[in-house]
């Protein structure tokens, strides 16, 4: 048989069964070389083994990839991948994270035209709501610098030393950090907070990826339990002038409601925000709006954030049955609009390192996160806030809870092995 | 129709490419068995360079069981012997005579068990036929529990299996009588509940059907087991590609070993992809008509998840049945590439635009080979478990295979699973691991551990 007798079956001439080289990535590259990229092609032998700066090998690359979508190509495996990367999957965490920050700035400025007494711009009009905004940014962009500064130092320095890759984890650890702390922390604080953060809670364990404890909540914890009057009680709040770190007295409604007051801000209030607290966490509108980010691109589970939110109620409902005292009397809606609740539940707990891994494991980690969140709250008077509290102690169980979840798929598959011997020996 | 499987796991990864129906017959010059296709085989050789063969001719055996023969799928002369680094046998290369000349042999005594081993093991057969676990060649002296053939394949431009049986559907039921006589269980034939429409497929005998629906890897081998009898610590089972019974229907028939088949070439490389009908092991530069030196585009035997990259000058493997051709994605041209929306860009995750299409309207593909992205820790999780139907944890089962902790792998279900069945995973991996390879070691050392 020749190709000739089947030639009738076959449509296109033979020859003509390879496409000619499209030119497509060859013209583009040829043309559209930027003059950056041809400088940093230039200055890329320095920073290879042997180079000058061989040392600040990972640094470069980090900065080379943050610039350029590498030009690497599947070797074995599979020959074509998914569009997805670490990089992007952070980037989206970070825009979830912005209508929070941008209110949170703006909530800043806000509580201080309210108290301070030498707010220099009037109230009410249009200006004014700039104002609040530019203020807040002025306070917040120090605390973002300090974060980031202390935090990508040191990560790149453990990059350096292990000769590895830096991690895109600190792009959201970075960006959490000041939007959990009051906006009167001292820099110097922060800092070491940050530091703590990244050493202990993260790099101790072998950096991104490895860490149990979640790192931004390290470092609340850290601020909380090492410098406790600036973290918590009445006057920590509001910042009563642009460049100090001076508070304003104003409670926070769980610091009313630890001290036995019903709170004085309204359920819309601290629904949209307008109430003093951490520095980006109060609005339950902008956080919903991330939350609806992060569900949207399937970058956060909705199995915990949803599960956080039952859990949480669950035990609200439950207090108001018993009754005992006013705390116990709240709406228990009034949880998921206080505090750090609802932050917690779609920033924090869904961070996917620190959580339970299993779907089924993650159902029970949300339900006890929300759970133990209000009874901390409620039962415990000397930590107002037990959002925070909370995501850590089940953080630390999460292995656990995974565990008894595959062991159960374990159990089941030795199960079946069980019944087909018997089934064969009989 | 019986009880339809449903897999509701998987991602049919839509790429521009697909073969049209038309068969072009190839001819082609050279031939190659490459020893690397099979694993665990340790070759030894029993030709030499100018050596004459016919198709049939044992090239050379397993040196662990000497009865497992590879045999030249044509006849001709050896022309080359490819050795690689350490004298690695990396290819042995035929030229055909064009002559069809094949060794015969004798399959007119009764069909017993004994009898069809020793022809398929005598004619070159018997490497079609592989088990799980491990995915290896099959141990003549086993015996499986059950046999298990796939009757579609939902890989990403994958050939149409209807398109082939409808070619040889006299040997594809032959074939199928005789490997319904290896194993004392049933033959599982699985087909889709939908798109199988041939008449070969769906009148087959001697075998028990089975309906899958649903997305790749709904026709990965792996998968059906998995829903139909899934496999314990101790148990075999053997499996076998459609285009192999059909070899092996044929060989039956006429008692000429003949290695006939039907490749999809695929992929935008290809201005005009169809189907092409030649012997296993065919030159890839013949098949292509000599056009394949197009550094633009990447070669891939087999399909895009789990093929191998090859050369001009490489040749089919023994267990692929298409030809890829995929634009490589070496460009760089691609400034801060995380930042922006990505609107052409494919992916699983809901990351990028893309994924806002619906499905009916969203375009066909053309993905390039570009990583996409530098290897990471494993960060995020939940993902894979939406492309992986297994009762299995492939996280935990993938991260066992890294830490190389035997009993844990055991316990998480290694022997039902090989690294085809986590390709999907390793695709959408947000930190580019190489899982398949991952599992592959898991699996290495599990045998090792086992033999």
């Amino acid at each position: 048989m020749t190709q000739q007798h089947h030639k009738s079956n076959y449509r296109q001439k033979p020859n003509d069964s390879f496409i000619a080289p499209k030119k497509r990535h060859e013209g583009r590259l040829k043309d559209h070389i930027s003059s950056l990229r041809r400088y940093v092609d230039n200055i890329k032998p320095n920073f290879v083994e042997g180079g000058r700066f061989a040392w600040l090998q990972s640094t470069f690359e980090a900065f080379e990839s943050f610039l350029f979508v590498p030009d690497t190509t599947t070797k074995r495996g599979c020959q074509i991948r998914d569009a997805v990367d670490l990089k992007r999957a952070m980037i989206t965490v970070v825009i979830a994270l912005a209508p929070a920050m941008l209110f949170g700035m703006w909530n800043i400025g806000f509580q201080t035209s309210l108290h301070a007494t030498d707010w220099p711009y009037e109230l009410g009009t249009v200006a004014s709501w700039w104002y609040c905004l530019w203020f807040g940014f002025l306070r917040m962009l120090p605390m973002l610098a300090v974060s980031y500064i202390v935090g990508l130092g040191i990560e790149f320095t453990f990059a350096q030393i292990r000769h590895h890759e830096v991690n895109e984890g600190f792009l959201v650890t970075g960006f959490l950090i000041p939007m959990i702390v009051p906006v009167t922390t001292p820099l110097w604080q922060l800092a070491l907070a940050t530091a703590f953060a990244v050493i202990i809670g993260k790099e101790a364990f072998g950096g991104t990826g490895m860490n149990f404890l979640n790192p931004a909540l390290v470092a609340r914890a850290f601020l909380f339990f090492a410098y406790p009057t600036r973290m918590s009680g009445d006057n920590v709040w509001i910042a009563a002038d642009l460049w100090g770190t001076d508070a304003i007295t104003s409670a926070t409604p769980l610091a009313e409601l630890a001290a036995g007051i019903q709170p004085s801000a309204s359920a819309l209030d601290m629904f949209i925000g307008t109430i003093p607290g951490s520095s980006c966490e109060t609005s339950v509108i902008a956080i919903l709006l991330g939350a609806i980010i992060l569900l949207l691109t399937g970058i956060a589970s909705w199995r915990i954030m949803f599960s956080v939110i039952v859990g949480g109620g669950l035990m609200g409902l439950l207090f108001n049955a018993i009754g005992a005292n006013a705390y116990m009397q709240l709406p228990f809606y009034y949880h998921y609009l206080m505090g750090g609740f609802m932050f917690g539940a779609v920033f924090m707990a869904t961070d996917p390192v620190t959580a339970a891994q299993t779907n089924t494991g993650k159902w029970i980690y949300g339900l006890l996160i929300g759970i133990f969140a209000v009874m901390l709250r409620v039962i415990n008077p000397a930590y107002p806030e037990g959002m925070m509290l909370s995501i850590l102690l089940m953080n630390c169980f999460a292995p656990l809870i995974d565990h008894c979840v595959v062991a159960r798929n374990i159990k089941m598959r030795q199960k079946r092995a069980l019944v087909k011997q018997k089934t064969t020996v009989l | 129709m019986a009880k339809v499987i449903k897999i509701k796991q998987g991602l049919d990864i839509k790429l521009k490419g697909k073969a049209e129906c038309a068969v072009r017959v190839v001819n082609a010059e050279h031939y190659a068995i490459q020893p690397i296709d099979f694993h665990y085989v340790l070759p030894k050789l029993l030709v030499q360079e100018g050596e004459m063969v016919k198709a049939g001719t044992p090239l050379f055996h397993d040196k662990h069981d000497e009865r497992i023969k590879f045999v030249s799928p044509v006849s001709g002369t050896v022309e080359t012997i490819r050795r690689g680094e350490k004298r690695r046998l990396e290819a042995i290369v035929i030229r055909s005579d064009g002559k069809k000349d094949a060794i015969d042999f004798d399959v007119d005594r009764p069909l017993d068990k004994e009898n069809i081993k020793q022809v398929l093991l005598g004619s070159g057969l018997w490497p079609t036929i592989r088990q799980r676990p491990y995915s290896c060649i099959a141990n003549p002296d086993d015996m499986p529990k059950a046999f298990f053939i796939s009757g579609f394949d939902t890989s990403p431009l994958a050939p149409d299996m209807d398109f082939i049986a409808s070619h040889f559907p006299d040997s594809l039921q032959k074939g199928l009588d005789v490997l319904s006589v290896l194993t004392d269980g049933k033959v599982h034939l699985s087909l889709h509940a939908e798109k199988t429409k041939s008449e070969p497929l769906l009148k087959a005998k001697n075998v028990s059907l089975h309906w899958f629906s649903g997305p790749h890897p709904a026709g990965n081998i792996g998968t059906q087991i998995n829903k139909i009898a899934p496999i314990n610590k101790g148990e075999t089972v053997w499996f076998c590609a459609l285009q192999d019974v059909i070899n092996i229907g044929r060989l039956f028939l006429s008692g000429r070993p003949d290695f006939t088949r039907l490749y999809a070439l695929a992929g935008t490389g290809f201005v005009n992809p169809h189907y092409v009908r030649t012997e296993l092991g065919a030159s890839i530069r013949e098949m292509t008509d000599g056009q394949c030196c197009n550094p633009n585009y990447r070669l891939i035997s087999g399909n895009v998840l789990t093929g191998i990259k090859s050369e001009a000058d490489g040749f089919i493997g023994f267990y692929h049945n298409m030809l890829t051709a995929i634009p490589e994605g070496n460009h760089r041209e691609e400034m801060l590439g995380w930042m922006w929306p990505g609107f052409k860009k494919f992916s699983f995750s809901r990351t990028f635009p893309s994924a806002f299409v619906p499905n009916d309207l969203q375009p066909a593909f053309e993905l390039d080979t570009n990583m996409h992205g530098e290897k990471r820790p494993f960060v995020v999780t939940g993902a894979f478990e939406k492309v992986f139907p297994f009762d299995i944890y492939p996280m935990q089962l993938i991260k066992a295979c890294i830490v190389g902790d035997i009993d844990l792998m055991e316990n998480l279900g290694i022997y039902e699973v090989d690294e085809e069945d986590f390709a999907l995973c390793e695709f959408i991996d947000t930190s580019k691991n190489d899982i398949q390879a991952i599992i592959r070691q898991g699996l290495d050392l599990v045998r090792k551990e086992n033999d």
